[in-house]
């Protein structure tokens, strides 16, 4: 351990990590009561819906396997979709990797567990905006995880009690990423980008099954937003982005 | 009690949805990437996220078609037009939600 090492203070990386983790949490409540909700019915036991919440760990893949398992569908088609389902945290952990430089194999592990769509949005912006490391990253991770656990178990127990759509909840999420994507757009490629990607995603999310959208429209803008800055710097055009 | 075939299902699940998470993490993180993976990388979050949220906003069913008068995409305009003047995550989140919530009420 080294001198940095000694005066790290957990209490206000604790702090700042739950307080920064807030509207995931929000969110993860209403989601995660419906799942109980579902999965409970289902057949699923609050003990199981707890163990799939802390092993799993993905809101749409565990809504899937659970509608899947009540079809009858076997457990090698489940893994299979689950894995399609979540190969967009590949993308998301190679774009947060850049910010994780000269961890230990320990440390990125269980930060690596702790990737989801709303983590990735949220560690991103916070990581950007400077005031951000990978321990306040691990805090946001495990309080979001912990949220959804809670959140989940509670709806399996008795999640049918708490009136649906309460307090405009449901909107949380939906929300946090109208507002995490407009800060993102730092610049005008990456308003282009973002233009692209979504119009993209809407054609082809009409087109294609599940959401093999996301990575293939992802990649495809990224790519073309590189071409753009090429072209704009081969041009001699001032760089503005 | 735990079902033996539940807990196949939730190991399996598990492990495929770890793996991605994991492997680009400790791959990438040690790695001096060139510039231009750098850049590509740096362009993925604002992809992602309009790639994730625009379908939300403004698709609906199962097969999916377009829906432009879907009360999440008339919420989501005026949040993103606060986002922008305010710069406020958490102001953001509670306007869009009470507007989501003013809007149960109509639709």
């Amino acid at each position: 351990m080294n001198s940095e090492e000694k005066t790290v203070d957990w209490t206000a990386i604790i702090k700042d990590g739950v307080v920064g983790a807030w509207p995931i949490c929000l969110g993860y409540l209403a989601i995660g009561l419906a799942f109980g909700v579902i999965a409970q019915k289902a057949g699923f036991s609050p003990l199981e819906i707890g163990l799939m919440s802390l092993l799993v760990y993905a809101g749409s893949a565990q809504f899937i396997g659970i509608s899947m398992l009540s079809a009858g569908a076997g457990i090698v088609p489940i893994i299979i979709t689950t894995f399609t389902i979540n190969l967009r945290h590949l993308l998301m952990s190679s774009s947060l990797s850049t910010f994780m430089r000269n961890l230990g194999t320990g440390k990125l592990s269980l930060f690596a567990y702790g990737v989801t769509d709303e983590s990735f949005a949220l560690n991103t912006v916070r990581f950007r905006r400077g005031d951000w490391d990978w321990r306040r990253a691990l805090v946001l991770n495990h309080i979001s995880n912990l949220a959804w656990i809670i959140s989940t178990v509670a709806g399996g127990l008795g999640g049918r009690f708490i009136p649906a759509g309460a307090f405009g909840i449901d909107y949380a999420l939906i929300a946090m990423f109208v507002c995490l994507l407009v800060f993102q757009l730092r610049g005008r490629l990456y308003v282009i980008v973002a233009l692209i990607a979504g119009m993209l995603a809407v054609i082809l999310s009409l087109i294609l099954p599940g959401n093999s959208y996301i990575v293939i429209t992802s990649v495809i803008a990224a790519t073309l937003g590189i071409f753009l800055k090429r072209l704009k710097h081969f041009a001699g055009a001032e760089q503005k982005s | 009690m735990i079902h033996d075939n539940y807990l196949y299902v939730i190991l399996g699940m598990g492990i495929v949805t770890y793996i991605p998470r994991w492997l680009p993490l400790v791959i990438l993180s040690r790695r001096k990437l060139p510039e231009w993976f750098e850049q590509w990388l740096d362009l993925i979050p604002a992809a992602i996220l309009s790639a994730l949220i625009l379908p939300i906003l403004i698709t609906t069913g199962d097969p999916r078609h377009l829906d432009l008068m879907r009360p999440e995409f008339l919420v989501a305009v005026p949040t993103l037009i606060f986002a922008v003047k305010t710069k406020s995550l958490a102001g953001t989140v509670m306007f869009g939600m009470f507007l989501f919530w003013l809007a149960g009420k109509f639709f």
